[in-house]
């Protein structure tokens, strides 16, 4: 067993839930997206969502944090309706409306992450700065928290981003595709980063495509295909069918399960070919 | 060359007068106009500069002040675009266009019932800062004090509004509620500075300084401090040209702020060609 397995692993205390889900409708008005998730996420619990673009991942993040409303069944978020324990929430989504314009330097963007503690009034103390320096360095950005954030290459922000995310010090974690535009090393130091959070005894559910690592650290893996394919531990819920049956793709190698992503003619549709 | 810089200032009153409604302008504008830059309301901004109009219209018409007129035209201007959207599939874009000339129609069509028509309507759309009265700059004392209080209070709600509003909502500040308190001070500002720069031009010191800005700072409050320097050159540039060449005085400053931007625009353009051009290893 490796190192990270042994963090991962129940810690034997009791594990509070902190989202439980019962038959719940996820979509947007006229338009449901996933018609039926349950699922239960614990205390010191991460989960995957995983599934092609359109899927019903983000939206599932969405609703969790309360930015839709839920359009059917009953999600309770530690014990309350979506948006009840604000503060306790970090939410890291897909897209950024104003880097570009916004005059903005990297550190300003980490400090953001406070904010939910401190409301309109309360100012930042020095224990604020020290977090924000911390989060700034598990993301190895600590060099560059007085650049302009438009300044920075896409994967510098998108550390920039998950250092924000790790400032909150939230109780969950909920991101949309976190390591993506991020190099080798940045995705080194974000699964780092994820395994000191549920160390800490936070928990965290993103949506990724990254089935390999981000998935498989996981201690549960929900499949969306505009509904739920399959739910559970990775090792049982990850086969190939599933895959197949998720993505409409093929899957390929021997070693290691790869998926690509069909693209007219790069891959052949389910049906027509046969995974190797 | 002294005495041309300082002495129209110095022993006009009007002018005086003048260059401090101007200062007052400049500051509530580089607050307002930061926010407009960042979370891209010019559209809405020049549609409340213009929405005003009839409100204003008609308080000449029948004797109200013109700053009450104004301030009806905006509520007017913004509840309609909010019902529009709210009650519509149609984009706030159409919803802003749409009372933007409704509006400004209405406007002129109140102003050309006045005796004095196009002299009404040259001092709604290009103000009289040469005329401004004590208590009218008082009144834009008060409101850029306001102006200030909600963006100093605001500061986090529109930091996070403005990088990525489903954040700011997630956080726990309220994305409508602190959209329409950005709107109302926006609207307090057009709505103050009219009297000032005229409805037409207040859209242009609401851009023009933040919009250079933002060409050049890290951080809001520097945008804003450069804003409101900018504004304030302007203001003195402009009446300092509007009074030697005797050019109207709205329109002097007005494009002295536009050509502000384009120096600061192609200043900075040049540097970071240079900066470029250094990093770039040599060929050959």
């Amino acid at each position: 067993m490796d190192s990270r397995e042994a963090t991962l692993a129940p810690s034997g205390k009791v594990a509070i839930p902190y989202v439980e889900a019962r038959r719940l409708v996820i979509g947007y008005p006229n338009e449901v997206v996933v018609p039926d998730v349950s699922f239960t996420l614990k205390q010191g619990e991460a989960m995957a969502l995983i599934g092609t673009n359109g899927s019903g991942k983000s939206t599932l993040l969405k609703t969790l944090v309360g930015l839709l409303p839920p359009l059917g069944g009953s999600i309770s978020v530690f014990g309350k309706a979506p948006g009840g324990e604000r503060a306790r929430i970090a939410y890291l989504g897909q897209f950024h409306a104003s880097a570009f314009v916004l005059p903005i330097r990297a550190v300003d963007v980490v400090r953001m992450g406070r904010f939910p503690w401190h409301g309109l009034w309360q100012r930042m103390g020095h224990q604020d700065d020290e977090i924000v320096a911390g989060a700034m360095r598990a993301m190895g950005i600590e060099d560059l928290a007085d650049l302009p954030l438009r300044s920075l290459s896409g994967g510098q922000q998108q550390r920039t981003y998950m250092a924000q995310v790790l400032a909150h010090r939230a109780d969950l974690l909920v991101m949309d595709e976190p390591t993506s535009g991020l190099d080798a090393g940045g995705r080194e130091l974000f699964l780092q980063a994820i395994h000191g959070e549920i160390a800490r005894g936070a928990s965290v559910i993103m949506a990724t495509h990254d089935i390999e690592e981000e998935a498989a650290l996981c201690h549960q893996v929900i499949l969306l295909a505009r509904r739920v394919v399959a739910i559970g531990v990775p090792n049982e819920v990850i086969t190939a069918e599933a895959l197949l049956e998720t993505f409409g793709i093929v899957v390929t190698g021997d070693q290691k399960l790869r998926v690509l992503e069909c693209k007219h003619d790069e891959c052949e549709r389910f049906g027509t070919k046969k995974p190797r | 060359m002294g005495d041309a810089l300082l002495t129209p200032f110095l022993s006009n009153d009007f002018m005086l007068r003048a260059l401090l409604a101007g200062v007052l302008v400049s500051i509530a504008c580089a607050v307002a106009g930061t926010f407009v830059i960042l979370r891209g309301l010019a559209f809405i901004g020049d549609a409340l500069a213009h929405g005003v109009l009839p409100g204003i219209a008609l308080g000449i018409l029948i004797g109200f002040p013109g700053v009450l007129g104004a301030a009806i035209g905006a509520a007017v201007m913004i509840g309609g675009i909010t019902l529009i959207t709210q009650r519509s599939r149609l984009s706030s874009d159409t919803a802003i266009g749409l009372l933007f000339v409704g509006m400004l129609a209405l406007g002129v069509a109140i102003v050309s019932r006045s005796s004095s028509f196009s002299g009404d309507l040259t001092r709604i759309l290009f103000g009289e800062i040469l005329g401004i009265s004590l208590t009218s700059i008082l009144v834009q004392a008060a409101a850029t004090v306001v102006i200030g209080a909600i963006a100093i209070i605001c500061a986090r709600p529109f930091l996070l509004l403005s990088f990525d509003p489903e954040q700011a909502e997630v956080a726990g500040f309220p994305v409508r509620l602190y959209h329409n308190i950005m709107l109302f001070m926006i609207a307090v500002t057009v709505i103050v500075s009219f009297q000032t720069v005229g409805t037409l031009l207040v859209f242009g010191l609401l851009i023009a300084p933040a919009g250079a800005g933002a060409l050049l700072a890290r951080r809001i409050e520097v945008m804003m401090a450069w804003a409101a320097l900018f504004g304030t050159l302007s203001m003195y540039a402009g009446l300092l040209i509007s009074y030697h060449f005797n050019l109207a005085a709205g329109a002097a400053i007005t494009l002295v702020t536009v050509l502000i931007f384009f120096i600061v625009f192609i200043v900075q353009n040049t540097r970071s060609r240079r900066a470029v051009t250094r990093r770039e290893p040599a060929h050959g």
